[in-house]
């Protein structure tokens, strides 16, 4: 018991120390760019360039911008405009600044039972629900479910939430994919995390988009850093310098370099 | 069972390799569960006894408290940890959430109830005589203390293993508190949640079956010092 208590506790202040070795930064971010992978692909390049270690929570949006009101995180990048100018505006962030973009395509079964492929986003939507084929939603307030939403009002008034077809899965995006797919249905997914999804399942794959290119799928990811004034304890000058990071010329062509299958997941678009 | 012969053979391959992220995942689980451990042995072992040993009004109260403790879920441990520890909540100044430390503190909660509940029972059990021979022999509550948990010493093994199952098991508190943040709070169980929410079954399986390994090594070891006691 002796031997075992002071092994651990060697253990654990080796652990302690190499912990606080760099400076961090907390980042409260969407399932999206921690699916795909562009995170871990991005923040060894943050590390060297500046030294400083990124630190990342991957929840849906709409959780990341509670994080950022609450303090718990320094920076915030999420794709969910209007709540994030909705979140600036009520002077919980800062400094948003758009980052990059891909879109949001429409996903469903090889077979279409639904038939709506090549149709625009209005008229799919008003299908699906006719015909009452089997859709699943993030059910997560993240990025991809308030577009979702949106969508449903737009082209309904109301989201069919008590529907049976309509199942909300409450999960990430990857996850509600494999349950759209064990299901046949059809779900909102951005286009990074579906070609994830396709690199991952190769020949065994019995989905594909049926809904794309449409100007309302646009899916715009920005930065935002949290505030100081309401957070005091907030990292402000490590936010900064991720923010000026991500934006930068550089780091721009990294995300556009960032490829699977030969695809681009991301766009960058950050204002010059 | 494809998918476990599949995971069976990713598993060999993910520790042959050295694999960082395994590691590290192997590393945060050990060092949080037996700090854990630790602490709730620290703590739950004198509470546990004073519950067992001593008679006072309201006994069994106390005792049904203690044993309702051992059925709160994970999510609910950690779901009142985040709120504590966040910094909107009373502990926010420390800065722990999504630390190391925040899953530790969150795990003890897990612990506690086990480690008081198994100690007072075994308490009971243990031969009134001895506290009678020992009190005649003028020995203090402290060493009355000491006498009792070595005389318990099997039954707090099992105890202690117990808590250890449901602390190395769990994910509830990792995944709220820690943030499962790789490298840093990624524990073997919110590796194989982020690994399955990311519909990677294989690597899901292979994970469970390197935790499988792990406390199977813990318990070895356990043994070895349960034969050691017993000469």
């Amino acid at each position: 018991m002796i031997k075992k208590t002071l092994l651990t506790l060697g253990l654990s202040t080796l652990m302690a120390m190499s912990l606080t070795a760099n400076d961090s930064l907390m980042m409260a971010t969407t399932t999206s760019t921690e699916d795909t992978g562009l995170l871990d692909y991005l923040a060894p390049q943050f590390e060297k360039d500046t030294g400083t270690t990124l630190k990342w929570v991957a929840t849906g949006t709409g959780k990341a911008l509670k994080m950022g009101e609450n303090c718990d995180v320094d920076v915030l990048l999420v794709h969910a405009p209007s709540a994030e100018k909705k979140f600036v505006d009520e002077g919980f962030g800062v400094n948003r600044n758009e980052v990059m973009f891909n879109d949001f395509v429409i996903i469903g079964p090889v077979s279409d039972p639904a038939g709506i492929s090549g149709k625009s986003t209005d008229d799919a939507f008003k299908e699906i629900k006719e015909k009452k084929a089997n859709f699943l939603s993030r059910g997560d307030n993240s990025g991809t479910h308030k577009k979702e939403l949106g969508m449903w009002e737009k082209v309904s008034k109301i989201v069919p939430e008590k529907d049976s077809w309509y199942v909300q899965t409450g999960q990430g995006m990857i996850a509600t994919i494999n349950m759209a797919s064990e299901k046949s249905g059809y779900t909102l997914t951005d286009r990074g995390t579906w070609i994830k999804y396709e690199s991952q399942k190769g020949d065994k794959n019995n989905m594909k988009i049926v809904v794309e290119n449409d100007n309302s799928l646009f899916n715009q990811y920005s930065v935002i850093t949290v505030n100081k004034d309401k957070c005091p304890n907030v990292k402000t000058k490590l936010a900064s310098d991720f923010s000026n990071w991500i934006v930068k010329d550089e780091t721009q062509k990294l995300i556009g370099d960032f490829k699977l299958l030969n695809k681009p997941l991301f766009t960058p678009n950050a204002k010059k | 069972m494809n998918l476990f012969t599949d995971g069976f053979e990713e598993a060999i391959q993910l520790l042959a390799s050295g694999n960082e992220s395994v590691y590290s995942a192997i590393s945060v689980t050990v060092t949080v569960s037996s700090w854990s451990l630790f602490i709730s042995l620290l703590i739950g072992l004198p509470l546990g006894f004073l519950l067992g040993y001593y008679q006072f009004p309201g006994k069994t109260v106390v005792r049904t408290i203690v044993d309702t403790f051992l059925a709160l879920p994970t999510v609910v441990i950690g779901l009142v940890a985040y709120t504590s520890l966040s910094q909107v909540g009373f502990l926010g100044e420390y800065n722990l959430l999504f630390t190391q430390k925040a899953i530790i503190i969150g795990q003890i909660f897990l612990g506690l109830p086990i480690i008081i509940a198994l100690t007072a029972a075994q308490v009971e059990m243990v031969d009134k005589r001895l506290y009678l021979s020992l009190k005649g022999l003028g020995a203090s509550s402290l060493q009355i203390l000491k006498a009792t948990l070595i005389e318990a010493r099997f039954g707090l093994m099992t105890a202690a293993m117990t808590a250890y199952g449901r602390i190395i098991t769990e994910i509830g508190i990792s995944m709220m508190v820690g943030g499962n943040i790789k490298y840093h709070t990624r524990t073997i169980t919110t590796a194989i949640a982020l690994e399955t929410g990311k519909g990677e079954f294989v690597t899901g399986i292979a994970l469970g079956l390197v935790l499988f390994v792990v406390a199977l090594m813990v318990n070895i070891a356990l043994s070895i010092l349960k034969r050691k006691w017993t000469q």
